[in-house]
């Protein structure tokens, strides 16, 4: 037993000497969402975001009217005795369809992202894991889809086959994946070499287990970066999209919409405007802190920095 | 040997925008249904619908049709229109030069500006002006375009200030530099959107230049403070910073849509989200051919600078 404990901490001694042990592992391992959220902009982005989505997604419940409901006589007030914001230049209330507007735009904005980042880590991993002449395709195909902007790529798509929900939510998530390809490449080929994937391979592990079991718990923190990025991103485009008329079609309550069908009255009706403006302000500020305590986070305990 | 370096960029944006071409025409081959027919409407004779597809070179196969496109592209013919039956080529040439003012005027202000700021965040790190100016890039960076103009618009135009325009007040067709107050509000929220990025970078890069060992030396030669920072410490992080500008330039590009579709700004972007509500599939194509060439000149040309700038790269090339 003794001998045994000896040449442990022989072996250890040496390792440390060697400096093969990262200076990292003697310090306590603090859990990643502690580490986002001792920021203060892990904690503001957090509560911003959390506080949109629930009125996004809760809002629907409690309208005061019903979205298409007109009363002609109040139209484009900034103040109506039936609702707190007025009603818009069809009579509409402003704060019904506020409250009822955010939902598809989350929803589609997420779906987007998920879609972006399913198919770019895939195709990222396998590039950097497989090598070779399939790397280097795969990632020439990718430069020749960043040479279109997202907006103009989504431009094209919609002439092509309509605005409809699943056309925006596939182009933005699909024009999402190579740029996410390139992170999940470079933070493959990081952590490739390290010994446990070798042993994993000694195993004779299938492909698809070592690039699942070994590589992808082990590059969260980058994808995790990523994903909040490109939240961020997919709102901005989702929203501008519907803003230019190509999302959600009237008379549906949407917050790009309604800020496109409001905007001429901008100075007697700014409520129309302004509600889902800060609105979507709100939302992608609130995700774009976050996605930056995430950067911080995974920088101060990733190993290989 | 240099030049090698370059030949080698340029044949691969050649690659690029070849590539580009190919997806872009594949596109159109998604459209359902048959051009003709949508343009003539459903009481179309068969007669009539065999020869508009004759005229509009749609009963040749697809490869043909690509190339016919192609060769258009490099002599200028863009086609026609499918829903003004005019040329596309001379809509272009309309808007084209108002478009390129817009994004040349954010580009003139937003680098420099941007350079600027980076330094100066750099400098005085850690400071509560520099997270403060942290703070506020992120904040910037977060929002879309379209909320950046409308709030500008909501405080200099409607809500709060009166003093300037809220749309551009100038006919397509008449130069847009006639009223120069017009340029002011899609100037400043391209600039808003831009700027962020590059002053990120540029404080990051110039950060770890300032760690380095090559300033330590100046300052312990002697070297005055004003002089390491201009003449040995800017350079350096001028390098990667070009790639950022490049990214941003070229997303210029496709900005300038949402804030040209906003201050209903005479330019391209405009006349992409008509053709794209009309279905105008021709102007369409044209356009977003033209934005990538763009990005692909501007990640030339940062390419350039990125070497020019970098005397390893300049040598081991």
């Amino acid at each position: 037993m003794s001998t045994d404990a000896n040449s442990l901490d022989d072996l250890k001694s040496a390792a440390t000497d060697a400096a093969e042990v990262p200076k990292e592992s003697a310090t306590t391992y603090v859990p990643f969402y502690k580490r986002v959220l001792a920021q203060k902009q892990g904690k503001i982005g957090l509560i911003i975001t959390v506080v949109v989505v629930a009125l996004a997604l809760c809002g629907p419940l409690l309208l005061p009217w019903a979205t298409g409901n007109t009363a002609t006589e109040f139209v484009t007030k900034p103040f109506s005795p039936y609702g707190l914001f007025g009603s818009d230049n069809l009579g509409r209330d402003v704060f019904s369809r506020f409250l009822a507007g955010g939902v598809t735009l989350i929803v589609y904005g997420v779906l987007a992202t998920a879609l972006g980042m399913v198919v770019g880590a895939i195709i990222g991993m396998l590039a950097a894991y497989v090598g070779g002449t399939f790397d280097a395709v795969i990632m020439r195909l990718n430069d020749v889809i960043l040479a279109i902007p997202q907006l103009v790529f989504a431009l094209l798509a919609i002439t092509v086959l309509g605005p409809q929900g699943w056309v925006l939510v596939t182009v933005i998530g699909l024009t999402h994946a190579p740029r996410i390809a390139r992170v999940a490449r470079s933070a493959t080929l990081g952590v490739i070499t390290e010994d446990y994937i070798k042993a994993a391979e000694m195993y004779a592990m299938p492909r698809w287990k070592v690039l699942i079991r070994e590589l992808l718990p082990n590059i969260t923190g980058p994808l995790s970066v990523e994903a909040g990025l490109r939240l961020t991103y997919s709102i901005g485009y989702i929203a501008s999209l519907s803003f230019l008329g190509l999302g959600l079609q009237p008379p549906a309550a949407d917050w790009g919409l309604m800020i496109n069908e409001n905007r001429i009255a901008l100075s007697i009706q700014p409520w129309g405007v302004l509600l889902p403006v800060i609105a979507i302000a709100l939302l992608t500020i609130g995700t774009n802190l976050l996605a930056d305590s995430f950067a911080r986070a995974t920088a101060s305990t990733s190993v290989e920095a | 040997m240099f030049g090698k370096v370059i030949g080698k960029r340029l044949l691969f944006s050649a690659f690029i925008l070849i590539a580009v071409s190919l997806l872009v025409f594949g596109a159109t081959l998604l459209l359902p249904g048959d051009a003709a027919r949508a343009i003539l409407g459903q009481q179309a004779t068969p007669e009539r619908i065999a020869a508009l597809n004759e005229q509009l070179g749609l009963d040749q196969p697809a490869w043909q049709r690509y190339f016919t496109w192609l060769g258009g592209l490099f002599v200028g013919d863009f086609g026609t229109s499918s829903a003004t039956g005019g040329s596309v080529g001379a809509l272009l040439g309309d808007r084209i030069g108002a478009s390129f003012i817009l994004m040349g005027l954010a580009a003139i202000i937003s680098v420099p500006l941007g350079i600027g700021l980076g330094v100066f965040q750099a400098l005085h790190r850690g400071k509560r002006r520099d997270q403060a100016m942290t703070g506020v890039s992120l904040v910037l960076a977060a929002m879309p375009e379209f909320v950046i103009g409308i709030g500008l618009i909501a405080i200099f135009a409607t809500s709060v200030f009166q003093i300037l325009p809220a749309v551009t007040l100038a006919p397509p067709g008449e130069p847009v530099w006639n009223r120069p107050e017009q340029l002011i509000l899609p100037t400043l929220t391209l600039v808003l959107v831009v700027t962020p990025y590059i002053v990120r970078m540029m404080r990051a890069t110039m950060i770890e230049v300032l760690d380095s060992g090559f300033v330590e030396m100046a300052r312990l030669k002697g070297v005055p403070e004003k002089r390491v920072i201009m003449r040995h410490a800017v350079p350096h992080a001028l390098g990667p910073v070009a790639q950022v500008v490049a990214i941003q330039l070229a997303w210029l590009a496709g900005g300038v849509v949402v804030v040209e579709f906003l201050f209903r700004y005479p330019g391209l972007g405009q006349a992409l989200i008509d053709a794209v509500t009309y279905r105008d599939v021709q102007v369409v194509q044209a356009i977003s051919m033209l934005v990538a060439a763009v990005y692909v000149v501007v990640n030339l040309a940062a390419d350039v600078v990125g070497i020019l700038t970098n005397p390893k790269l300049r040598s081991a090339a």
